[in-house]
């Protein structure tokens, strides 16, 4: 299956990779193929360690793969790109930098003719979006897990990537705070222009903000079933709790299911 | 205010007791001095406790320094590359083994007079190993995610260890630089004690012992862990300013 289409900004062509372990030759992903469209936002479900986060690594030209290509804007990604942003379950902050310095941290890096009052007012307007105004001086220890990880995603959207890149962000909250984060996604999604891929093993999750689900099947991971949701771009936590969202959890778990049937039995 | 004083009125609690140990008991000088046999001592070799006091500490120091650059550097190597820690570790952890006092007649002869250079040796190589733990610990358990994000972004490697993989490193290292310290001064005292015709304070003391002058080996013992007190918070101040984002502020 190939899929090319004008308006696609992430294409992952017939891509299969092997990792070499201690114990042997691991198949991660056996001949895998899907694409993102540009300004779309995917979800990437699948069972626990079929290779969801190696596909983040592929996308993000940290892994070349064995066979097959990744393509970034039609070009063929062979390197790290900085038109990147990536945020993790575990954000990751540096402790002796404030909130706000964590964020510029980027900046630092990728080459961008900024000034530093640019840089600031740019990492504040972030800051802002994602509800931690005032909090820009603060320690990363002083934020709650949630605060955490908003300044994590401001982070990696600070340098204005093409893509983000989050995988299982979210996991390690709270149901609450999970929710939050969920609408501050699309809120983010309506100010910023960018491309998501999500990882998540969370289908509810999956279904509110992806406007494109797909599951990988057991390792090696290839794609199972790819589902488009109705809706696309922000809506609200109250479509989670219509019968239409039960119905497409049903059929995401009946299929959730099948790719762990396959799976090898735990050694 | 309270951490100047409440160390100090320890000190004076620790010296009464002593004083009072030694005076209940009715020990004689040989078999153990009281503080007010001290000051005496101090004073008639006030002289040679500042040369050598500060000949003691300088070769300290300088083992010392020579300990975080090797220490650091074996840190790195084996911090980055696994494979260099596991054929290094094993060789370090079986030099650290081995008990520097047997080291030091073996360094006397190597270098035999250079009284420098034997004693800087020996503080060097006692405390080294510490800090060449912990800083390839600090760098080994770097989160991935630290990785992931800073070359995604087209960082090198060496931004890498700039921006992140060193600072995270700091509170362990200032951790090691501690128990450096004390080691160091250790190395140096016993090169100091064994050299003949040596200087610095383990001469002093061993110059006590050979004239029977038990006042005097134990103001060197003082000397020393005023020493030893100094140095440790000097490191602790530095610790302060480097690395002092690592503390939990409990107040
Ligand atoms: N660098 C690597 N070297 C060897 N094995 C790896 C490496 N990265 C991941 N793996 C293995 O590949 C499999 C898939 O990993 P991953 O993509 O992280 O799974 P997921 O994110 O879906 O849980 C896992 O079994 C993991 O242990
Ligand atoms: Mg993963």
């Amino acid at each position: 299956m190939k899929i090319l289409n004008d308006n696609d900004l992430i294409v992952i062509d017939g891509v299969s990779h092997t990792f070499n372990t201690n114990s042997g030759s691991l198949p991660v992903l056996d001949r895998l193929s899907l694409s993102v469209p540009e300004n779309g936002f995917s979800a990437i479900v699948g069972p626990s360690g079929c290779g969801k986060s190696t596909v983040t690594r592929l996308v993000a030209g940290l892994l070349k793969p064995d066979e097959g290509s990744v393509w970034f804007q039609g070009e063929k990604v062979t390197s790290p790109r900085s038109t990147v942003g990536m945020a993790f379950q575990n954000p990751v902050l540096l402790e002796w930098r404030s909130i706000i310095k964590n964020v510029l941290l980027p900046l630092e890096i990728v080459p961008n003719d900024l000034s530093a009052s640019d840089r600031e007012s740019r990492a504040n307007d972030l800051l802002k979006l994602v509800g931690l105004s005032g909090f820009e001086d603060k320690r990363p220890s002083e934020l709650s897990g949630g605060m955490r990880q908003r300044a994590s995603l401001c982070r990696a959207l600070v340098h204005r990537p093409e893509v983000l890149i989050l995988d299982e962000p979210f996991g390690a909250l709270d149901a609450f705070t999970r929710e939050d984060l969920w609408l501050t996604m699309h809120r983010l999604r309506e100010e910023e222009p960018f491309t998501g891929v999500l990882i998540t093993h969370d289908l509810r999750e999956a279904i509110f903000l992806a406007d494109q689900v797909i599951v990988l099947s057991g390792r090696p991971a290839t794609v199972q079933y790819n589902q488009s949701m109705p809706q696309q771009g922000p809506r609200s936590l109250d479509q989670l709790y219509k019968p239409e969202a039960n119905e497409m959890l049903n059929i995401l778990r009946e299929q959730i299911r099948i790719a762990r049937k396959g799976e090898e039995p735990a050694a | 205010m309270r951490q100047v004083f409440v160390p100090i009125f320890a000190m004076i609690i620790f010296l009464l007791f002593w004083e009072g140990l030694v005076w209940v008991n009715d020990w004689p000088n040989y078999k153990m001095a009281s503080p007010s046999d001290l000051w005496p001592a101090f004073w008639r070799f006030k002289g040679l406790f500042l040369t050598f006091g500060w000949e003691t500490l300088w070769r300290t120091i300088v083992g010392l320094l020579i300990a975080i650059a090797v220490g650091v550097l074996f840190g790195m190597v084996m911090g980055f590359s696994k494979v260099m820690r596991e054929g290094l570790y094993p060789l370090l952890v079986g030099f650290n083994a081995i008990p520097k006092a047997t080291v030091v007649p073996i360094v006397a002869l190597m270098f035999v007079g250079q009284h420098d250079l034997n004693t800087v040796l020996i503080a060097f190589m006692i405390s080294f190993f510490p800090i060449a733990v912990s800083v390839s610990i600090g760098l080994s358990t770097l989160e991935p995610e630290y990785r992931d994000i800073l070359r995604s972004l087209g960082a090198s490697q060496l931004t890498i260890f700039w921006k992140i993989a060193l600072p995270k490193t700091l509170p362990e290292f200032f951790g090691a630089l501690k128990v450096a310290v004390t080691l160091a001064f250790i190395g140096t005292n016993l090169m100091e004690i064994v050299s003949p015709h040596g200087r610095g304070l383990g001469a002093l003391f061993d110059s006590g012992k050979t004239n029977a002058d038990y006042p005097l080996m134990f103001a060197v013992l003082i000397a020393l862990a005023v020493l030893g007190i100094a140095l440790y918070y000097v490191v602790v101040v530095l610790e302060k300013i480097f690395a002092g984002w690592a503390e939990r502020s409990t107040d």
